[in-house]
């Protein structure tokens, strides 16, 4: 029997050897697939089985590797937290692996799939090693290793110039982002040991430096947004639209489920672990941020037609509902209120599991129809349902999960969420209890908001009619991108269904964080979730959905007593004739009132125009309706800082004569104001 | 009539007086604004009469049948008057939108809270807790004044300002001397005879009662 | 001989859910066509319509996959599952504690999910009109709903329905500003939620006023039956979640058959009163246009607001 640690470590190990090997299959391109990705598989399951146990047996294990610098070996760690978050990110992968199987195969041909297949398995290494590090330089080693084989990724189909644009956006932000965070490190190592030597960057260090007041806010604040731009939350969103669309599918899927969980897993270290609990001005941040992100998120999905710009935007929805459970968590346990921060805790990573399995499927779900298609705007589609009788559902699956409809799993963590924010008018700040439900109120909206989106994302792409102008021949996909959202699926079911024992399971987290265990059955039996009392509220999903079987089946056999027959008819539509399929409702339509409601929020340009032989306002021979909504912070904050940047480029452009001597200036004077200063 | 039975009857006449604030806001018909103005007023004064009962204090049966007769019969039969000769029926139009407007005032009402807090900590009065909702109104009748167009609808919002102020002093202390409120009421009648005044001499002068066209007035550049 | 009992509750709860919402329907019927100087169908026409419409073929839309016809059944199953967690006569409902009332909101979403899917299935201009403005309406109410729901639990520390409505018939009556707010916000909610007038007209059939209409156009025959079905269901149980959490009085114990014919009674009068004011205010007022609805689903929640805000303020 392996330790968990070896077990996650042999993971690390094989995901960095089949990347390794990969480029010697380069000539046999399809046996190249077939091994890198069995081999991401394999590794996956190992790292499953690693995180699993971790949060089962509950303890921390750690380890000093012999690698990395003279004095600075790597530390490795692995407890319950991170067990967890290994988990998520291998359970995913394990899915994602078996997807890419089929789904890169489409490549070859087209162009190599050599790099995909390197550089995959090197993100995967790179986000289980950050999980695994226990300080700061193997930290920032494999959270750059991550950054830069995702960036490799984003642009593999470098041919399209906004793909090379994307990546560069998601290159900057990921590095501004990396720039902070080693600032919040560099604050905890040097309050921990002092800036004389390099003993306080280890994790362990930082625990015990016991750092407080206003340096403790600043590596908070500095770690917090470092952590914030990787995980796309508004306003330091604007990578993740671009970025997500540009790679291939397999790898949205992972750097939505996954990657993005690695910056949560950030956030949770550094407020629970690395720093003391102080003010809950941080949680009221965290909560705020996250609010803002949940309804700017779903309101800018809704007006997208792209099918993975949409779910782009979604991710930064989903990452704030994550935040609000982590918001709410942290100001729970300033007010030293552990239990019910356990509970804000348990539903946030409870939705960052739920949120890694149906963003995954329906990322994997959107390049099967890409893969069919050959398209990405959901304009064009229609009556998919019909021609893919596996991934319709599948992806339906998805999109109730998303929606936070039971008996699914997005549902339970909402829930969870919202039982969290029934607790605040305990806290002992009359303030917070007026501002708080709002923000309930908040979640709430984008929770239907969400759901109004999926009707449209569903209804457009796999309903009703063809709405593209040619026939295009579309066809199912293969077994093994089947099986990999058929998993993802299965686990949202499960999720859904059964989620005391994965919050069971889940128990260790907030054990080790925060010195408690929840007690979510509260005297009642395992398939009821009750978690603060069975009086307060309660729910079992495994009820409802044997409940809703019964009604329908019930259902079923009255409506068929008698006998009828079914007949097939063109439609009616209140008697309209010669019904066009242009004439459906498309994504813009369909999203027209909300954008019409929160069409203040966006930076919209609407227009009509006739055309055609004789174009008049009464009967025009063709109208063409021109749509454009752009992002208000594209204004505000990215252009001006933009604009900045490129002010004092030129400035220090101008150093840049070209003239050697003058190049050998700039050293000589360098060198002599090292001498004078040092 | 105990005194904690007369404290429930405040708070609840402080709510629906709050209400009646948001009413204001959100109505759009100028008819429709003079009904909820009435009604604040009879609300306003109900509370005093109430705080006078429960706190024996008798001045404040004054107040309130002052209350009564000026804003509950006579300002609304003025300002119908007015908005009768001089044919505006119309909707209100409003600056900003009216979703937000509400938004705008939760977050007043709120802001309110906190800022009254402290006081309310200190003072022991039965109808402390109203205060913050005595700030709120005021700050919601400047939020009319702020958000509207037509000069009528302005006026109405400084005349719920005043009923805020009113509520404040019934709240706070029960009630300013008797000679203060006499005064108060005299000029808040004046007041609105000026405006009826005004309302004319605009009209004449631009033909219109919407505000926009005192911008005219400037100097040009 | 506990759990026997219990069990039978739970089968009444359900008999009168499936087989009492028609009689409310046709009740309000009735009572409009009294109001409106026309002749009534009858107390019983709904039951009429269903028997009617299940013998009836079907038509299906040349487009229409299998979610327009699954759709129904989820449809019927979440609104009947619902119906088996709110109290009407009695609080010992063993299914009661499946769902508290977010999850119980979220049943509702669940099938309004299913249905605006099916409008979209066949492919045509109205459905997906119907669809779209549906999911509108119901992302707006959501905010109020939640917010009412939130005011009412803070006096009652719970949002289990059964022990909401114990709290208050347990707790001497005093005056409780928020709950009056949460109140009118909820009946707001309540009309947006099953399409009554101002938001929705359910008798309409005019392609451009249509909401919920318009989503069920190209169903027919048993389809169509169990949506009709589904719809008494809801408006019976919104009627329902509003007794148990703002007027519980009359609801039978635990463990106590002999309060259940009155409480029958009780809760048949408390629905007959509904029906009138819901009639007297689809009489009295025209329905909205769609872009009034933001602002009347935004008072609901302004209400809902005030409400919380006076449970702190002021109580």
């Amino acid at each position: 029997m392996q330790s968990p640690l070896d077990l996650s470590i042999a993971s690390v190990i094989v995901l960095l050897c089949a990347s390794a090997a990969a480029p010697l299959l380069s000539s046999k391109q399809k046996h190249l697939v077939t091994f890198t990705f069995a081999a991401s598989a394999f590794a996956s399951l190992l790292a499953f089985a690693g995180g699993l146990s971790a949060l089962y047996g509950g303890a921390a294990e750690s380890v000093k590797l012999l690698i990395g610098l003279p004095d600075l070996p790597f530390y490795l760690r692995l407890d319950p937290l991170s067990g967890f978050f290994i988990m998520v990110v291998a359970a995913l992968g394990f899915c994602v692996s078996i997807y890419s199987i089929g789904y890169v195969r489409s490549f070859i041909g087209r162009r190599s799939v050599t790099p995909l297949a390197v550089f995959y398995c090197l993100f995967m290494a790179g986000m289980l090693l950050v999980l695994l590090s226990d300080d700061a330089y193997s930290f920032m080693v494999s959270w750059e290793l991550m950054a830069l084989s995702s960036f490799l990724l984003v642009c593999f189909e470098d041919e399209r110039p906004q793909n090379r644009k994307a990546a560069f956006i998601y290159l900057l932000i990921a590095h501004i982002g990396a720039i902070l965070i080693l600032l919040s490190f560099g604050l905890l190592a040097g309050n921990a040991a002092g800036f004389t030597d390099f003993s306080g960057y280890t994790f362990q260090a930082m625990r015990e430096s016991g750092i407080s007041g206003g340096w403790a806010s600043a590596a908070f604040l500095l770690g917090f947004f470092g952590f914030a731009a990787k995980a796309g939350v508004v306003p330091l969103h604007a990578w993740l639209p671009e970025a997500h669309p540009a790679a291939p599918s397999n790898v949205s899927a992972l750097m939505s489920g996954a990657m993005l969980k690695t910056a949560v897993y950030g956030m949770a270290r550094l407020s629970f672990d690395l720093l003391p609990v102080s003010a809950w001005w941080w949680g009221g941040l965290v909560l705020t941020l996250g609010l803002i992100s949940a309804l700017m998120g779903v309101l800018y999905a809704l007006m997208q037609h792209d099918l993975k710009r949409l779910l782009a935007y979604h991710s930064v929805e989903n990452i704030g509902i994550i935040l609000i459970g982590l918001g709410l968590a942290m100001i729970f346990t300033s007010f030293n209120m552990p239990l019910m921060a356990a509970l804000a805790l348990t539903a946030g990573l409870y939705h960052t599991l739920n949120h890694a399995m149906f963003k995954g499927l329906l990322f994997m779900g959107s390049g099967a129809v890409l893969h069919a298609t050959g398209q990405r705007n959901m304009e064009g589609m229609g009556g998919l349902i019909h021609r893919m009788p596996w991934t319709a559902p599948l992806f339906l699956v998805g999109c109730l999960s998303i929606s936070a409809l039971p008996p699914l799993n997005g549902f339970v963590s909402e829930w969870l969420t919202f039982q969290s924010f029934l607790l605040s008018p305990v806290l002992p700040s009359r303030l917070l209890n007026i501002l708080i439900p709002l923000g309930a109120a908040m979640l709430a909206l984008t929770g239907v908001l969400a759901a109004a989106c999926f009707v449209k994302v569903f209804g457009v792409v796999f309903l009703g009619r063809w709405r593209g102008r040619h026939k295009t021949e579309v066809h199912e996909v293969g077994w093994s991108m089947r099986a990999g959202m058929g998993l993802t699926a299965f686990a949202c079911i499960a999720l859904g269904v059964f989620p005391t024992l994965m919050i069971d399971m889940m128990n260790s987290i907030p054990g080790a964080m925060l010195g408690v265990k929840l007690d979510v059955h509260r005297g009642l039996s395992w398939i009821w979730l009750a978690p603060v009392s069975a009086e307060r509220a309660s729910y079992s999903a495994p009820i409802a959905l044997l409940g809703i079987c019964a009604a329908i089946a019930a259902a079923y056999i009255v409506a068929h007593a008698r006998k009828t027959a079914v007949r097939r008819a063109p439609a009616w539509d209140c008697g309209f004739e010669k019904m066009t399929s242009r004439m459906q409702y498309n994504a813009t339509s369909f999203s027209m009132p909300i954008r019409r409601i929160f069409g203040f929020l966006f930076s919209i340009k609407e227009g009509a125009r006739a055309s055609g032989k004789h174009p008049s306002a009464f009967f025009p021979g063709k109208y063409t309706y021109t749509l454009r909504v752009r992002d208000r912070l594209w204004y505000f904050f990215y252009k001006p800082a933009a604009d900045v940047s490129f002010w004092l480029a030129r400035k220090a452009g101008k150093l840049q004569h070209g003239r050697i001597q003058i190049y050998l200036l700039y050293s000589f004077v360098t060198l002599i104001a090292l001498l004078v200063f040092a | 009539m105990t005194v904690s039975f007369a404290a429930q009857i405040n708070s609840v006449l402080a709510a629906l007086i709050l209400l009646a604030s948001f009413g204001l806001l959100v109505q759009r018909r100028i008819y429709g604004l003079l009904h909820i103005f009435a009604w604040q007023g009879l609300l306003l004064s109900i509370s005093a009469a109430v705080v006078g009962y429960s706190a024996g204090l008798h001045h404040l049966y004054i107040s309130a049948a002052l209350t009564l007769s000026l804003k509950v019969i006579a300002l609304p039969y003025i300002l119908y008057v007015l908005i009768h000769r001089l044919k505006i029926h119309r909707e209100v139009e409003e600056v900003v939108r009216i979703p937000t407007t509400m938004l705008i005032g939760i977050a007043l009402v709120v802001f309110s809270y906190h800022l009254t807090a402290p006081i309310t900590e200190l003072s022991d009065l039965v109808t402390r807790s109203t205060l913050a909702v005595a700030l709120a109104t005021i700050m919601l009748g400047l939020l009319m004044m702020i958000t509207r167009k037509k000069a009528v609808t302005q006026i109405i919002g400084f005349l719920a300002m005043e009923n805020g102020l009113f509520f404040a002093a019934t709240s706070a202390t029960y009630g300013m001397p008797l000679v203060v409120e006499l005064g108060v009421a005299l000029d808040i009648l004046i007041a609105a005879f000026i405006f009826g005044i005004f309302f004319f001499q605009i009209r004449t002068t631009f033909d219109t009662l919407d505000l926009k066209a005192m911008e005219r007035l400037k100097e040009e550049e | 001989m506990e759990n026997v009992y219990s069990a039978l509750m739970q089968a009444l709860q359900l008999t009168i859910v499936v087989a009492g919402a028609p009689l409310l329907t046709g009740w309000v019927r009735t009572l409009k066509c009294w109001m409106q100087g026309r002749r009534t169908a009858g107390l019983l026409q709904p039951y009429r319509d269903l028997a009617r419409l299940f013998s009836k073929d079907i038509v299906l839309a040349e487009n229409a996959s299998w979610i327009f016809r699954f759709a129904p059944y989820v449809v019927f199953g979440a609104t009947l599952m619902a119906g088996a967690v709110i109290p009407l006569i009695s609080f010992d409902l063993p299914l009661g504690a499946t769902a508290d009332i977010i999850a119980l909101v979220a049943l509702f979403a669940t099938a309004r999910f299913f249905l605006a899917l099916a409008a979209m299935d066949t492919g045509t201009a109205f459905g997906g009109m119907g669809s779209s403005r549906e999911m509108t309406v119901a992302s707006l109410a959501e905010p109020a709903m939640l917010m009412s729901i939130f005011t009412v639990s803070l006096a009652s520390q719970s949002t289990s329905l059964s022990q909401m409505a114990h709290v208050i018939t347990s707790t001497p009556l005093v005056l409780r500003p928020s709950l009056a707010f949460a109140l009118l916000a909820f009946i707001l909610i309540a009309v947006a939620e099953t399409g009554r007038v101002p938001v929705d007209n359910p008798a309409t059939h005019l392609e451009l006023t249509m909401i919920h209409e318009a989503m069920i156009l190209e169903y027919s025959g048993r389809h169509l039956a169990l949506i009709e079905w589904a719809g008494m269901m809801k408006l019976l149980l919104f009627s329902s979640i509003g007794i148990a959490c703002f007027f519980p009085w009359g609801i039978s114990g635990h463990g106590d058959p002999l309060m259940l014919p009155p409480a029958f009674v009780i809760l048949a009068a408390k629905l007959a009163l509904i029906g009138i004011f819901i009639v007297l205010v689809e009489t009295g007022l025209a329905k909205m246009r769609l872009f009034r609805v933001p602002e009347f689903l935004g008072s609901a929640f302004l209400l809902a607001t005030l409400g919380m805000l006076s449970f702190f303020i002021l109580e």
